[in-house]
């Protein structure tokens, strides 16, 4: 394609990345460097059905001047990054200086927000990941050689899982591993333990969120491996089969390496969406034992009648070097891949 | 205080409603819009609110019970979202901080002849907000299981875990109490009323600096988690409505829940054999204290500052005419406690008066108590899973809340 076309072609959808993800980042970057301005404080008389009395309130009319005159907020630098509530970097110092051995120094580390949530980020990425591009793969290959007339009814409730919204799944799941639900009985009864309860320590939540997010997922390595299935060269397999490849060797030798670029992109995409995992951690009600970084963003705008802006801008720009540090040796592979291809 | 609150309860003095002023419903142009939480209580309030405004208005009302994380962005828009929104003592300072609500001192003077003295919410002279109801947390039980083992009803959470003990070791119930433990603002709020119920204060008098590492939250937290250990092991995961289900399952004895929970759990729907079990006790003192561990509610309505005049009339009118209706009061007497001229309490009114004379504190409006609040429901679950002690848990709050603070401008 000449240049000149290419760039006409992608004008309209660069436009379009442009304004609603371009600015949007730049604008919260922007965001993430100020705090509010100082809230000026007065004491009024309150009076409510328990009684009167002298109580603290913020003097609107100053406070608003100030706002004003700094309609962005005061300048903090790159202060909100260092604070405890993100990567808290006079903390950490302190506990390494403080700390006698590497478990404690861990487990201060771990104890902070931000390191608490990108571990259970990481993990819920690496442990849905891997699962999530095999199994694809096996139900690609399974639906694949089924008869044709099962085929369409087969798809659809292979697709299932990603066509349920992530919110309403959760809850449903989130239900029925209830003590009283029918999964949450089952394992009781499989466990032989009244009081087992998936709810209750963060180790049973963790796994079902992991579990989860492999049923969810698995469902988008299906079809893009479906897709890349149906334009496997038919010569090289009839070949193999004259020369008595078992069915195993067919895929092993013939099918996986003509898959291997599909799989790349399905571990990319897989990892950029499980880094901003979200949806289960509400569904469940696992706030309180599983917190993403999505999470943290979600709570600075949402949970506290106040929004802080500043440090949910922050938490998303940490998020987006995440991704980006998370995406690199994918990346650096698939472009090494491009052009020995060449 | 006392004083005030049991004379208006108990006010039968009825002035003569709408004599004078205009009367406020027959609403018949400008949009009324509502943001509210969602309880059966506020269902009643809203079908009145609604029947006032008349069929010739436009009327909308949204119930959520993330009302309290909508009203900020909702209300600062230009024009707002909505017109009117149902505050409490603890979203209403948050309103406040950011202009959010109007004074309605010339709407009162024009419509709300009928009001109490008590109804209205003045903050430094000007009202700002119009009350209906007052609500608190307190005991429930279920009488026939604490007469079965011959339990005395308890006074204080020491005797409520003594309790839930020896309901426990008879084999009745595997965890027979409940709260509202779930991470978040519920979470929050059990800290809130164990910590006040200890005689703490949550900050240094005059100033925004925290102050809850102390014994008083050390020995809040640590009865906390003796509850919890007599509650069901998803606690983290139950709010008010789930503990409610619980109790209509009857698999909780004891529990401490909002008094308005009697609309939705005195009603005819569900079991009635534990309906009629049930019953209502005061909230319990704790740690040799007076005070009961609970917090006093008063819940109202705001008008939002970012409306049409016209708007804001509108919704002033149909919402003064619910809270100024002793028909509903009178007909609902037991779905909690309304505050309206002639209002006869009805049985369940009690724990809620008992509170305020024995002291109760109204939950603190203050304007950064909703960061501390914050800081509460995320930092106080590992040391109720027994991964953290209670000092390092009230050290990570205090910690949250300063970064919390320093961000919005009040450190």
């Amino acid at each position: 394609m000449p240049h000149r076309t290419f760039f006409w072609f992608f004008f309209p959808s660069g436009l379009a990345m442009l304004m609603f993800i371009g600015l949007p980042i730049i604008s919260s970057f922007f965001q993430s460097l100020h705090i509010e301005p100082e809230q000026i404080l007065m004491e009024v008389e309150k009076c409510d059905p328990f009684g009167c009395k002298t109580e603290t309130k913020v003097d609107i009319e100053a406070t608003n001047k100030l706002q004003e005159e700094q309609p962005l907020g005061r300048f903090n630098g790159l202060g909100t990054y260092g604070d405890r509530n993100h990567l808290a970097f006079d903390e950490i110092k302190e506990a390494w200086t403080n700390s006698s051995s590497i478990a404690e120094f861990t487990d201060i580390l771990l104890n902070l927000p931000f390191y608490k949530a990108l571990l259970f980020t990481l993990t819920f990425c690496f442990a849905v990941t891997p699962p999530v591009v095999i199994l694809g793969f096996i139900v690609a290959l399974s639906v694949n050689t089924i008869t044709k007339s099962l085929k369409g009814p087969t798809i659809f409730g292979v697709i299932l899982p990603m066509i349920v919204t992530p919110l309403i799944g959760s809850l449903v799941l989130f239900w029925m591993i209830d003590a009283k639900g029918i999964l949450g009985s089952f394992i009781q009864f499989l466990f032989d333990d009244p009081n087992l309860s998936l709810k209750s320590s963060s180790q049973l939540t963790w796994i079902t969120l992991i579990i989860y997010g492999i049923w969810h997922n698995t469902p988008f390595a299906f079809v893009v491996f479906y897709a890349a299935l149906q334009t496997v060269p038919q010569d090289p397999i009839e070949a193999a089969i004259i020369d008595g490849a078992s069915r195993y060797e067919r895929v092993r030798h013939i099918v996986i390496p003509h898959l291997y670029p599909v799989a790349t992109f399905i571990i990319l995409i897989c990892l950029m969406d499980n880094f901003r995992v979200l949806e289960p951690i509400i569904g469940f009600a696992a706030e309180g034992v599983a917190q993403s970084l999505s999470w943290m963003i979600y709570n600075d705008l949402r949970s506290e009648n106040k929004m802080l802006f500043g440090s949910a801008g922050a938490t998303s720009m940490l998020t987006i070097i995440g991704v980006a540090i998370l995406l690199t040796p994918v990346l650096i592979r698939t472009w090494r891949e491009f052009r020995t291809e060449r | 205080m006392k004083k005030l609150l049991i004379a208006l309860l108990f006010s039968f003095v009825s002035t003569s409603a709408f004599a004078g002023g205009h009367s406020p419903c027959g609403v018949t142009d400008g949009s009324i819009k509502i943001l509210a939480n969602e309880f059966t209580t506020y269902r009643i309030f809203m079908d009145e609110v609604k029947s006032c405004a008349g069929e010739g208005a436009d009327f909308s009302v949204t119930h959520s019970v993330d009302h309290n994380k909508l009203q900020v962005a909702a209300l600062s828009a230009n024009p707002a979202e909505f017109s009117a929104k149902l505050v409490t003592n603890g979203s209403i300072t948050t309103l406040m901080n950011d202009n959010l609500i109007r004074p309605l001192d010339d709407l009162v003077a024009k419509y709300g002849s009928a009001l109490q003295d008590n109804q209205k919410i003045m903050i430094d002279g000007k009202i700002y907000a119009i009350a209906f109801m007052a609500n608190a947390q307190h005991l429930w039980y279920r009488e026939s299981i604490l007469n079965d083992l011959g339990i005395a009803v308890p006074s204080t959470y020491e005797e409520v875990i003594a309790a839930s003990e020896k309901i426990k070791a008879s084999g009745k119930m595997a965890n027979p109490y409940a709260g509202a433990f779930k991470s978040g603002w519920n979470l929050g709020q059990e800290f809130v009323n164990m910590y006040l119920g200890h005689g703490g204060d949550f900050f240094k008098a005059g100033t925004a600096e925290v102050s809850v590492n102390n014994a008083n939250g050390v020995a809040a937290l640590n009865m906390l988690k003796r509850l919890t250990e007599v509650s069901n092991p998803d606690f983290l995961t139950q709010d008010t409505n789930a503990v409610k289900e619980e109790w209509e399952s009857g698999n909780v004895a004891l529990m401490h829940i909002w008094n308005s929970g009697a609309a939705s759990l005195l009603d005819d729907e569900g079991d009635q054999m534990i309906k009629a079990d049930t019953r209502l006790a005061p909230s319990p003192s704790v740690g040799g204290g007076m005070k009961p561990a609970t917090t006093l509610w008063w819940d109202g309505f705001g008008i939002a500052t970012n409306t049409s005049d016209e708007n804001a009339e509108a919704s002033f009118r149909a919402l003064l005419g619910a809270a100024t209706s002793t028909e509903m009061a009178n007909a609902n007497p037991n779905a909690t406690i309304w505050l309206i001229d002639g209002y006869s309490p009805g049985d369940t009114a009690g724990p809620v008066v008992d509170a305020a004379n024995r002291g109760a504190t109204p939950y603190p409006s203050l304007p950064y108590m909703s960061l501390l609040h914050g800081a509460l429901s995320t930092e106080l679950v590992e040391f109720l899973q027994g991964n953290e002690s209670a000092e390092k848990a009230l050290a990570d709050v205090e910690a949250a809340y300063v970064a919390k603070a320093t961000e919005q401008g009040f450190l």
